[in-house]
């Protein structure tokens, strides 16, 4: 008997001696949530409170036990970890919540006849007072805004794209450095630190000064999504320029090839995988803008396919005045509901384009080698 | 005749390269017309509400006693955000960067990306229907044990559409920002440095404290400016959130503003003297976020510079 556990014992050797073993942590959490369980048994149980308390003592008891067997500096290091961990786990949290919340409200709102495909025209309160108290369907939709917001999207991207693409240009092949192209590049930095309701307010102010006051139409709305996008075109573009091999643009000078056809023929095309990507990013960002269009394009609730002309909706600002505003002040269920659909449909348009980013990225990357 | 043609190309050759460079100039120089044009736009249109009596302005009491307690609201709110998200964004940097085994790295990074892909108005919806609703209790707590303390005086609000919730939701939102600026600059940190500290028996805690944070320490204070100036800017998250009013000290009662959140709610149904009050508004809100972003982007060039001798 004795035989058998002396060799067990001379295992243990001088270097793995003072350490914690290797399970430690396992055995630490089991009994966090073991003793979390309890103690929220006593006082109430709730599944964030359980993860909350239960933490707590696996920090507390992991720590103390490795002070009493490591000592303060493994005991310190167990501490970084498991604040560090904490703290992943703690901005995990909203993301999960937000999404758990659109998708649970929003999936409702989605679901009701027409939402896709009819506007907000002659929806009032009293349809709204109908749909709760005697259960008739939820009328209304988000065609108007979809609609707005696709032309308000497009036409700003049509905006940017060209400036911010010939930017990019001049700072990686013209600019060579220059006072001016390092001017620029700050300023663009700078803009993009630009508050997006100030973005707003210069293509209020801009369109009240040169067309006339009280201007809201969705070109306004485009124009101040644009001072948004441009910096972040010019940004990526930028980068997928310089990355161009040097090579490349050598040997087309080395063949007698003009600069502007070699940036259009050959620097271009190489890049073009990551500045579609940059742009897509480009327009996910300013896609979900609510404040500049606040100001700039006003609310409609009925179908405006004239960006130059009227108020015009769009899929943010119809979730803030649904929200702020319901449709009828004695029932916001019905609005909520709207504004939670709507929620859903840019969020997962939002990932759509982020999705695609990375498709472009991926599909038309140039072949490396041979 | 070979000689022509060969003149006649070159001549459109060049005229094409004249055109092209012309338009990327013009391009470089139109971004910075229009930095220049969002100033001038908004003093222009500020100018009357500058000038004007101070009778007229909203409040009766002039322009400054208009601004002020909103700049005042607008700090608290970016305070909050900061003092929260901080922390937590350099936790989760480092667990990117140095924590999380390798394989997992990318995608936990791209999951913190998401944070930011989300809108702002799909946030300001959570925060004003979700975070308020749960969060109240807690602020009754606080009013009930720390309400000695001026930030937490009661009575709590009901509905939980506080300037801290305000401010809890600014947090998430920023929190993506410093995040990413951060975990670059952490990974930038040589790794002979890292390599070095380990091999004379430090933990890992120990290598982080004495390599990696002194090396980012510039970066992370940038990312943080970089995280105020959104901070700042941002509208949605409040204008939905709080119910806001007067200037108070308690954080957990309604009351509070923000100058974007100000700008959205009454801007749309602004006409007159007022808009161009709220275009002030704005000029305010554009200079303070301009200074803290040339700060932040003044500290990143003078840290490039240190850092090529790495």
């Amino acid at each position: 008997m004795t035989s058998t556990l002396t060799p067990v014992r001379s295992k243990r050797s001088a270097l793995t001696k003072g350490q914690l073993p290797k399970y430690a942590p396992y055995i630490v959490l089991a009994a966090a949530l073991i003793v979390g369980a309890a103690i929220l048994a006593l006082i109430g149980f709730n599944a964030f409170g359980w993860g909350l308390v239960s933490a707590l003592l696996f920090a507390v008891g992991l720590v103390s036990w490795s002070a009493a067997v490591e000592g303060s500096r493994k005991a310190k290091d167990r501490l970084a970890t498991c604040l560090v961990v904490g703290s992943f786990l703690v901005a995990l949290l909203p993301l999960v919540s937000v999404i758990w919340t659109v998708l649970v409200n929003g999936v409702p709102g989605l679901l009701n006849p027409g939402f896709l495909s009819s506007s907000m025209n002659g929806v009032t309160g009293v349809y709204d007072n109908r749909a709760v108290e005697e259960g008739a369907p939820v009328l209304g939709g988000i065609y108007h805004a979809l609609l707005g917001t696709v032309q308000i999207t497009l036409l700003a991207t049509v905006i940017s794209v060209p400036v911010g693409l010939l930017t990019a240009i001049y700072l990686v092949e013209y600019g060579n450095d220059g006072r001016l192209a390092r001017a620029i590049t700050f300023f663009v930095d700078v803009m993009t630190g630009i508050p997006s309701i100030v973005a707003g307010l210069f293509a209020a102010a801009f369109f009240f000064a040169v067309v006339g006051p009280g201007t809201k139409t969705g070109a306004v709305a485009a124009v101040a999504l644009s001072v948004l996008m441009i910096p972040v075109v010019v940004r990526s573009s930028e980068e997928m320029l310089k990355i161009v091999p040097n090579e490349l643009r050598e040997a087309a000078y080395a063949l007698g090839v003009r600069k502007w056809r070699t940036i259009l023929k050959v620097v271009i095309p190489t890049a073009i995988s990551g500045i579609a990507s940059g742009v897509t990013l480009a327009i996910a960002r300013v896609i979900g803008e609510t404040a500049p269009i606040l100001v700039t394009a006003g609310f409609a609730t009925s179908i405006n396919s004239n960006v130059f002309g009227g108020w015009m909706a769009s899929l943010p600002t119809f979730i803030y005045t649904q929200i702020l505003n319901p449709t009828s002040p004695a029932n916001p269920d019905p609005s909520s509901e709207r504004a939670w659909g709507a929620a859903l449909v840019l969020i997962i348009l939002v990932m759509i384009l982020n999705l695609a980013a990375r498709l472009i990225a991926r599909i038309f990357a140039p072949k490396a080698g041979r | 005749m070979t000689a022509t043609s060969l003149t006649s190309t070159q001549g459109a050759g060049r005229t094409g390269d004249k055109i092209f460079s012309g338009a990327a100039l013009a391009a470089g120089c139109l971004i910075l017309a229009v930095l220049f044009g969002v100033a001038l736009f908004l003093v222009v249109q500020a100018i009357p509400a500058l000038t004007a009596p101070a009778a007229e302005i909203q409040g009766g009491a002039g322009f400054f006693a208009y601004i002020w307690p909103i700049v005042i609201g607008t700090l608290i709110a970016a305070v909050i955000a900061l003092v929260i998200a901080t922390p937590i964004a350099i936790g989760v940097a480092l667990f990117i960067s140095h924590f999380a085994p390798r394989g997992l790295a990318a995608g936990l990074g791209y999951v913190v990306d998401l944070l930011a892909a989300i809108p702002s108005v799909v946030y300001g919806a959570w925060g004003a229907t979700f975070l308020a609703r749960e969060i109240s209790p807690a602020y009754n707590w606080l009013a009930d044990n720390m309400g000695w303390l001026p930030i937490f005086q009661g009575p709590a609000s009901a509905t939980g559409k506080t300037i801290l919730t305000a401010g809890i939701v600014l947090s998430v939102m920023v929190l993506p920002i410093i995040t990413s600026l951060s975990r670059e600059i952490f990974l930038q940190t040589p790794k002979l440095h890292e390599e070095a500290a380990l091999a004379l028996g430090a933990t890992r805690w120990e290598m982080i404290k004495m390599s990696v944070l002194p090396f980012a320490r510039p970066g992370i204070i940038s990312a943080v400016m970089l995280g105020l100036g959104r901070a700042l800017g941002e509208t949605m998250a409040v204008a939905l959130v709080l119910s806001s009013g007067a200037l108070t000290a308690s954080l957990i009662q309604s009351g509070n503003q923000t100058i974007a959140a100000e700008i959205a709610l009454n801007f749309p149904e602004a006409s007159g003297l007022k808009v161009s009050t709220l275009i002030a508004a704005g000029l305010v809100l554009f200079v303070i976020t301009l200074a803290v972003n040339m700060i932040a982007r003044w500290i990143i060039t003078r840290h490039k510079e240190f850092s090529g001798a790495n």
